[in-house]
């Protein structure tokens, strides 16, 4: 039996039926066609499936489309407005701090969760705040360099 | 700077933007009309013997499209070297792991495949099993593949000079003996597939890997395909780092699934199953004796190396060679006798990963070569400068280096980390510790037999001029080769970064053998530097006669033509190229000079569609003992680190402070892109040496297939590394540039190893360094000295 839910992704509200046991990740994915949330293990292990529920990064895979309900969601489509890239998205392609990039979109709305609450971050914050999200290419330090970068941006 | 306009500087990746957005195609990303599931029914037993396959009640399940099993498959023998074929599709009466592949199911949706795979009743027959080497290859041991008794499924008895005579001659002589774990190779992306077989029997296979190309041929071999019907492409990829480079069991599965429904099938590992897949690190234990004179000059080396190989072979010929070929070098050492042994187990097959066969031996050795210098009273750096080898040298096992900056890297970590100041004189719990390694730059030979090319590339020109397309067969996987090779094409041309477009990763493109062996930006790289030139050349060709310049009079310099003597009056051709687009709005400018595009355009109007191509293929190798083909390569790379730990004596926690790390990629195509290399080098370096490690249980199940328990190195795990990049300018690649993403991992392990030695005398011959292992060891260490 399918449940009702109302909620905003990337600003634009939507009024779904899901299956209670569908998590957000998959709705994402397989209902709305956002694929740029990865999965990459569906146990809350690995952070590709990071998205920003109300103001907090959290793993997609670990929320039902359910408790999402009434939430309001960004995911890596999300992140680039009409005036262009967000500066993070900038910076981790100038920097060249994106690999094979299925971390990329987990590592974009970590930094992003983090830049909303804490604009100036020092290092461990930076740190702290991508611990949750595993990459296997980069070795993470241009991926710090570009979260400070974008920390020292001018906002848009 | 250098007189080139594109590469050898830093570009932003072109695949950047479309990962940074979201936009980026991954092989789950992928949905097709009328798209089936699939699963798999693997194995719940280590060693069983099948008795029956029952798979009625999955059929009648509403909504299941097909159940395969090896019936359906066939029972043709595939696996990653010829020599050693030795998998099937689909087991037929006997499992050899857990997670071994015995049937699939394709249907609506994934519930229902996965409904069907729990429906299938199979009765087994348990059997005796063997997990590890000691098991595995004891008298009497339960065999797990007939021709190979106490499963000993691969041997190598190499000796180079001799080494009787030469220990005779050395004062100091030493045995080590080194264990590292099995490893996973934990890209975040798991193995996918979409096989799509149509109605007038061709099949594209969306894969996630790493050699579309060889992927290819087994599909069209297993399941009798004409190879001209299969076309293997390859979407973006999330990591592979060695695991993903051979053919995989639902590469084969989603085909049959296809071939039998009609309908794309889509498959997935989760990630457990990338785990029970595996393909990724052996476990390695090598038997070191070395030995050197007084004044530290190395001598001769005895390896011998046992491999737990698993239920497979999959690379695991290459990688028993490679675990006894890829010592030696960088020091030259006249003398070197390998014996390797790789036994089959009753657990998932391992295979190749970043630094294949070498990064156990590696940190054995250099961990081994700092306790001699330890004996000698030596300095290690000091012990590595002198025994490095140069430019020129041949390794006693064949090696030709044709550059080999090993010496400028050992110099540039030890000023880059001010050595010379901290070694000895670290306070109590800091160490500091180097090491070197290095890495083939390309296998010299294919997989199978083959007289083919390694790479070839074709170049089409925009019959507007516009732009270059560059199509190759190549494997960008992350690492950033479509990036190098746009850099190489727009730099051989002549034009800028930005007229440059490639496609890749397809099997239809043009031959390449795909990501495996850091060898595309030497070989690939070689063919897309000729294919560009052969087209550079046609365009100017026509030129040529249109203006009567010889074409040796001219180039192609960043997108315009360049005329060495004087300019001569192209009006006419401008003319031509004004009139075709009337009303553009980017014509070129009156008294621009003559530019790539208008030139570009005036060869199709006189010649047709332009099409440049290339191909590479290594020239004569070294080598003509038995097993000369793993290690031989047109080119090497060589590194060095230096690592500083510091060491809780009370928990045996290990922090990496710093590390500092010099690699010789002959010549950097694209600097960004060898510094990403390095430091995801390192970082996976650090995870194998601090963490890693898949367990299994008595029944040889994996206990932490899941990347919460299988831990690799975090954000807060790893510290800046200072990049070094050292230029050798290497005669057999491309622009001078050879490979950097397997030689920087070399050194990782023994440098940390080294370092924790430095800080407290601890002597840790096994991985990973957990805190657990550490204080042990330091425990033991300071109850013996009471």
């Amino acid at each position: 039996m399918k449940k009702l839910i109302c909620l905003t992704i990337n600003g634009k509200e939507y009024e779904l039926a899901v299956a209670p046991n569908m998590t957000l990740a998959d709705l994402l994915r397989e209902e709305l066609l956002l694929t740029g949330t990865k999965k990459g293990c569906e146990l809350g292990d690995c952070g590709t499936c990071t998205v920003i529920m109300n103001g907090k990064a959290v793993n997609s895979c670990l929320v039902l489309a359910v408790q999402a309900s009434g939430k309001e969601i960004t995911t890596v489509e999300g992140l680039e407005t009409e005036d262009g890239l967000h500066p993070l998205q900038e910076k981790f392609i100038e920097n060249g701090a994106i690999q094979c990039g299925f971390c990329t979109s987990g590592m974009l709305l970590s930094g992003k969760a983090l830049l909303d609450k804490t604009p100036k971050p020092d290092e461990l914050e930076i740190r702290t705040a991508i611990s949750g999200n595993l990459c296997r290419c980069t070795g993470y330090q241009k991926i710090v360099e570009s979260i400070k970068d974008a920390s020292e941006m001018d906002p848009r | 700077m250098t007189e080139y306009h594109v590469i050898n500087g830093r570009a932003p990746r072109l695949d950047a933007p479309a990962k940074a957005t979201g936009r980026a195609m991954y092989v789950d990303d992928i949905k097709l009309p009328g798209m089936l599931y699939g699963a798999l029914l693997q194995s719940p037993l280590a060693h069983a013997n099948i008795l029956n396959i029952d798979t009625s009640k999955a059929r009648k399940l509403p909504g299941v499209k097909s159940v395969v099993t090896a019936e359906e498959a066939g029972m043709v023998k595939y696996g990653v070297s010829p020599a050693r074929y030795d998998e099937n599709v689909f087991v037929k009466d006997r499992v050899r792991y857990i997670g071994d592949e015995i049937a699939a199911v394709a249907a609506v949706d994934l519930e229902t495949a996965l409904e069907a795979v729990s429906l299938i009743d199979v009765e087994y027959e348990e059997l005796p099993a063997v997990f590890t080497m000691e098991e595995a290859i004891a008298e009497g041991a339960p065999q797990i593949h007939e021709k190979y008794p106490r499963n000993i499924g691969a041997e190598v008895h190499q000796e180079f000079g001799n080494v009787e005579e030469a220990f005779a001659k050395c004062d100091v002589i030493r045995t080590d003996t080194f264990l590292n774990k099995r490893q996973d190779g934990a890209f975040l992306e798991p193995n996918g597939v979409v096989a799509d077989y149509d109605h007038n029997g061709f099949l594209t296979l969306h894969s996630s890997t790493q050699v579309p190309h060889y992927v290819m041929r087994i599909i069209a071999m297993v399941l009798g395909i004409p190879i001209g019907k299969v076309r293997v492409k390859k979407p973006y990829v999330g990591g592979g780092f060695g695991p993903k480079a051979g053919t995989n069991s639902i590469e084969l599965a989603s085909t049959l699934l296809s071939m039998k429904t009609g309908k794309p099938v889509k498959m997935n590992f989760t990630r457990e199953q990338v785990f029970l897949f595996s393909r990724a690190r052996h476990q390695f234990k090598h038997t070191l004796t070395t030995g050197v004179k007084k004044d530290g000059t190395l001598m001769a080396l005895t390896n011998e190396c046992y491999l737990e190989g698993g239920a497979y072979t999959s690379f695991g010929i290459a990688t028993v060679y490679y675990a006894g070929s890829l010592l030696g070098a960088p020091y030259r050492l006249p003398n070197m006798k390998y014996d390797g042994y790789r036994l089959y187990t009753n657990r998932p097959a391992c295979g190749a990963q970043r630094g294949h066969g070498g990064v156990a031996a590696r940190a054995a050795w250099e961990q081994q070569l700092d306790f001699i210098c330890d004996e000698l009273g030596m300095d290690p750096v000091e012990f590595r400068l002198k025994n490095s080898m140069e430019a020129g040298d041949i390794t006693c096992n064949d090696f030709n280096t044709s550059s080999f900056g090993m010496k400028e890297c050992i110099e540039a970590v030890r000023d880059g980390s001010k050595w010379s100041e901290k070694k000895g004189k670290m306070p109590e719990g800091k160490g500091i510790g180097i090491a070197t390694g290095f890495f083939v730059s390309g296998a010299g030979y294919p997989i199978y037999r083959s007289e083919t090319a390694h790479s070839t590339v074709v170049i089409k020109l925009s019959e507007d001029g516009g732009a270059a397309h560059v199509l190759t067969g190549s494997a960008e996987i992350g690492q950033g080769s479509d990036t190098a090779m746009a850099m190489i094409a727009a730099e051989a041309l002549g034009v800028p970064l930005d007229s440059i477009r490639v496609s890749s990763g397809d099997t239809d493109y043009s031959v390449d053998l795909g990501a495996y062996s850091s060898r595309q930006t030497l070989m690939t790289g070689h063919a897309t530097k000729s294919a560009a030139e052969d087209l550079k050349a046609q365009v100017l060709g026509v030129l040529s006669e249109k203006l009567k310049v010889p074409v040796d009079e001219m180039d192609i310099k960043n997108g315009f033509i360049v005329f060495k003597g004087e300019t001569p009056d192209f009006g006419e051709l401008r003319s031509i190229y004004a009139k075709e687009h009337r009303g553009f709005s980017d014509n070129p400018d009156w008294n621009e000079p003559l530019t790539f595009r208008e030139a570009a355009r005036i060869a199709y109007l006189t010649r047709g569609s332009m099409v440049g191509t290339g191909s590479y293929k290594p020239g004569e190798l070294g080598g003509k003992f038995k097993g000369a083909a793993v290690g031989t390569s047109p080119a090497y790379g060589p590194s060095a680190q230096v690592v500083e730990v510091t060491v809780d004596k009370g928990t045996g926690k290990i922090t990496i402070d710093r590390m500092t790390d010099a690699h010789d990629c002959g010549f950097a195509i694209n600097r960004t892109s060898v510094e990403a290399q390095m430091q995801g080098s390192l970082s996976m370096g650090v995870g194998e040496a601090m963490y890693e490690e898949v367990k299994f249980d008595d029944k040889g199940k994996v206990i932490n297939a899941n990347l919460g328990e299988y831990k690799i190195a975090t954000a807060l795990d790893m510290p800046n590394v200072d990049t070094i990049i050292v230029e050798s300018n290497e005669p057999n690649g491309p622009f001078g540039a050879k490979e950097v993403g397997e030689g920087a991992i070399m050194p990782t392990i023994p440098a940390i190893l080294n370092a924790l030695y430095d800080a407290t005398g601890v002597r840790i011959q096994e991985l990973p360094l957990t805190p657990e292992r550490v204080f042990k060891a330091i425990q033991e260490k300071e109850s013996k000295e009471k």
